[in-house]
């Protein structure tokens, strides 16, 4: 009887797995509440990226009274590089600074990233290690945050911003939260 | 007219697949021998029909037909003929095309060369074969026609991505998918197998030449694609866990399990349930990586459908074929009786570490690809799980396999001596230390992972040069008499000992470019100087131009050491006529010590303020290794592959023989 069991798992673990599948299958890249909302940014220093071309920044760059925006990117990510025209052309419209945050990246593979993809952030901080990811609750990039002038998280927007997420989705909030929280 | 043709012999393909499927199952069942005869001419039509259907679509390639989307979607006039063959299967529909295509091709190889199988279990085989086919004609034909008409035609179409537009990638599609498809054999002769409640030496005879062959293509393709990630991405790497990537790795991993347990059941008749397992988890992990691929639920630079209708389609076949599969082993396998008995101290103790480490990896693959699925089915988002990961859990796991991959061919069948194998071992442990040594003392700044690396390299391929002299007996006959036997070893043991042997040579690539890569990005003006590694890159200017479809900045760079002028490398930036996409088009001078790699990015200015190109320059080490050591262990393979038991009427004749080597 036990051996029976012991043939019957395989089959068992697959069913759970075509479950998720199916779930998966329903689900878009989609918005996702984050426990930071309208929390103040937490308290970081984060150096540039080495032999980059932007400073590093801290999060008294987002208390200049402006609404910023931070990118979270890594060179090993897929879905960064689908991502990262749409936040080239954010940062090029100048309505907002833009935040790079390099996580658990190499500055070499960073630094020809950004070289080859164009580097339009306003300062691109450098968290080797991933501890400041971890205060601003990064589980996976790409994530964009939206943080208002003074330096509160106003939206997390997790997965790739690809397709038409920048003109309905971000940039809408971007205005309403420049119009509002002023 | 062409592409009317191609459907119409797709639609026929897909009733012939349906007979094949049902027909000789129920003969087989019934012990009809007419009917189970019905099994070879049917594969052997199918395989025609779908040959016809796919040479409609090259035509319609060949000759620009515009009227048909696939082809005005994914080519264009200006392409070169290679890339107009290739843009057949860089697009899905015609991908899926050449899957079943390739499903047929074995299927009727079965039919052709599979005289000496029982009736029974051909026509059983051949049943199963052609119940995946039906499952994909009607997913092509349902969801991914590729004769599908576009009225009124373009005049031109939007050309193929020019990242595939490349001599690498135009074949590393067809050789992944002869691995792909071709462990569906191995899952064919399972189920069959698992129906007829039989598991014998004779039958792991059949499967292994199968697997093997299966195994030889994966792996060409999965270096292919690696090598061309190398060289045409233009990021010095050759390897970034990549879902699409993940996708055939895991069938490879899978499969090599597979190959070592086969030859458990045939040399010991023991492991059986779990071998048939195998079996079908290996052909599983094909169709997941479609699946995966082709769905659209996970991100990737590979993923050229993206279309929910199609995921869910593969998604009800995935959940019949692998669900119906474990359901039958379910019900069937504790039939299966083993009666080899053996300690954990033997050869058939180390095959079995080996399964379960490559099992335990395949499931660290899976889950890390997985990963941003399932946490975004309960509500977790998309994410990307990346290298840091993979190389965190991946690599310590594999470590104690290859301490092992050198001890366990020197263990008795049954029960061995590991104290005896190693004291015999003692020149790879010596070759290990000097290599630990050695690269400590060359790369003082390396990571430790790099002296590891190296160490297990030398370990291994030591070890497995030490088993060759042990069974040629060199040390108790003498030179002569080894050198005799050495000459009358069969080729299926050759082939083990050069596919570990490659595994060694890969191993120290893999550390040496993964461990010790020099790199330089800086913005260099024409006459500048970078020294790398010990090589001066004197940067000679750049010039525009104009390819066949492309136009192309082209920069030249003078490479030399002491003084002395090695290599001119002239890597290009090529921009895509139609697309507007950019590609690279990495230089690479490749030596046996490493690769000399110069690519040239966008225009820039010097901090002296010149105007100049940003440049990334690299020196990879032992990557040629890496390229070298994969090309052996597919040697091995081959070789093996060549064994005259495996040939055609050997099995039979031979049985008697290998039953009495495998007990002594």
């Amino acid at each position: 009887m036990k051996s029976r069991l012991l043939y019957l798992l395989p089959l068992g673990l697959f069913l759970v797995l075509a479950l998720y599948f199916a779930v998966g299958l329903t689900k878009d890249p989609k918005i996702i509440p984050s426990a930071l909302i309208d929390k103040p940014a937490p308290e970081f220093t984060l150096p540039p990226v080495a032999g980059g071309k932007t400073p590093g920044f801290a999060t008294a760059d987002l208390k200049k009274g402006r609404v910023s925006v931070v990118n979270v990117f890594a060179s090993w990510c897929v879905p960064c590089r689908a991502e990262h025209p749409e936040i080239n052309k954010l940062a090029k419209m100048g309505i907002v600074p833009v935040y790079g945050l390099n996580y658990k990246d190499t500055p070499q593979a960073a630094r020809a990233w950004l070289d080859k993809l164009g580097d339009n952030y306003t300062a691109t901080g450098a968290d080797e290690s991933g501890r400041v990811g971890i205060d601003w609750g990064v589980y996976g990039v790409p994530e964009t945050f939206i943080v208002d002038g003074t330096g509160r998280i106003r939206f997390k927007h997790v997965g790739p911003i690809v397709g038409d997420k920048l003109e309905k989705e971000i940039l809408p909030l971007i205005r309403s939260i420049q119009e509002t929280g002023k | 007219m062409i592409a009317e043709l191609g459907h119409f012999a797709l639609i026929l393909a897909l009733f012939v697949s349906a007979v094949q499927a049902t027909l000789p199952l129920i003969g087989a069942h019934r012990g009809d021998a007419g009917w189970m005869a019905v099994a070879r001419p049917a594969a052997l039509m199918q395989f025609l029909l779908v040959a016809v259907a796919f040479g409609c679509l090259m035509n319609l390639y060949i000759t620009s037909d515009f009227s048909v989307l696939n082809v005005a979607q994914n080519s264009h006039t200006d392409k070169p003929l290679i890339y107009k063959i290739s843009g057949v299967w860089g697009n899905h529909e015609g991908s899926m095309l050449l899957w079943v295509l390739i499903l047929a091709l074995f299927g009727s190889a079965v039919a052709a060369f599979g005289a000496n199988l029982p009736p029974s279990l051909r026509a059983r085989v051949l049943s199963i074969q052609a119940l995946i086919a039906v499952g994909f004609y009607l997913f092509i034909l349902l969801t991914s026609n590729p004769f599908e008409r576009l009225i009124p035609a373009p005049i031109n179409g939007n050309d193929l991505n020019p990242l595939l537009q490349d001599p690498g990638l135009a074949f590393h599609p067809p050789m992944l998918y002869l691995g792909y498809v071709g462990f569906s054999m191995a899952f064919s002769f399972a189920i069959a197998a698992l129906i007829e409640g039989r598991v014998d030496a004779a039958w792991a005879r059949w499967v292994r030449p199968w697997t093997l062959a299966a195994w030889c293509f994966l792996t060409a393709g999965i270096g292919l694609g690696s090598w061309w990630a190398y060289y045409e991405l233009g990021w010095g790497g050759w390897w970034y866990w990549d879902p699409v990537e993940n996708a055939s790795f895991m069938p490879w991993l899978a499969g090599t399990a597979l190959l070592h347990s086969a030859t458990v059941v045939e040399k010991r008749d023991t492991l059986k349930g779990w071998t048939i397992l195998l079996a079908i988890i290996t052909f599983s992990m094909s169709l997941l990586g479609t699946f995966l691929v082709r769905s659209g639920v996970l991100t990737s630079v590979h993923a050229f459908a993206t279309d929910p209708t199609r995921g869910v389609f593969i998604l009800i076949l995935l959940i019949i074929v692998i669900g119906g599969s474990l359901a039958l082993y379910a019900w069937r396998g504790p039939q299966l009786i083993s009666t080899g008995l053996f300690q954990p101290i033997s050869r058939e103790g180390g095959l079995l570490f080996n399964n379960l480490v490559m099992a335990t990896a395949t499931a660290v693959v899976l889950l890390g690809t997985l990963y941003p699925l399932l946490l975004d089915a309960v509500g977790g988002g998309k994410v990307s799980v990346g290298p840091p990961f993979f190389n965190a859990v991946f690599i310590p796991i594999m470590l104690p396999m290859i301490v092992v991959m050198a001890v366990g061919p020197m263990l008795n069948w049954k029960r061995g001596d590991w104290r005896a194998a190693v004291t015999r071992l003692w020149p790879a442990m010596v070759a290990a230390l000097l290599a630990a040594v050695g690269a400590w003392a060359l790369v003082t700044d390396g990571p430790f992972l790099g002296i590891v690396g190296m160490a297990l390299a030398a370990w291994l391929a030591v070890g497995t040069l030490v088993e060759l002299t042990e069974r040629l007996r060199l040390r108790r006959d003498g030179l002569g008499r080894a050198l005799g036997r050495l000459a009358r070893q069969p080729r299926a043991s050759w082939g083990m000992t050069l596919a570990h042997l490659g595994l060694a040579v890969t191993i120290a690539g893999m550390t040496g470019a993964g461990a010790w890569v020099k790199e330089s990005i800086q913005v260099m003006a024409p006459g500048d100087t970078v020294t790398l590694a010990g090589y001066e890159f004197r940067f000679d200017g750049a010039q525009d131009g104009q390819g066949p479809n492309y136009a192309f900045t082209a920069g030249h760079f003078t490479v030399s050491k002491g003084g002395r002028v090695l290599v001119v490398l002239d890597p290009e930036k090529r921009v895509y006529n139609v697309s507007g996409q950019p590609t690279t088009e990495a230089g690479i001078e490749p030596t046996l010590l490493g690769d000399i790699y110069a690519v040239i990015g966008d225009r820039g200015t010097t901090p002296e303020g010149k105007p100049g190109f940003v440049t990334r320059l690299y020196f990879n080490p032992l990557v040629a290794w890496m390229w070298g050591g994969l090309m052996i262990m597919i040697a091995g393979g081959a070789l093996s592959l060549s064994d005259r038991r495996h040939r055609v009427g050997a099995p039979a004749r031979r049985a008697a023989v290998a039953q009495t080597a495998g007990a002594d």
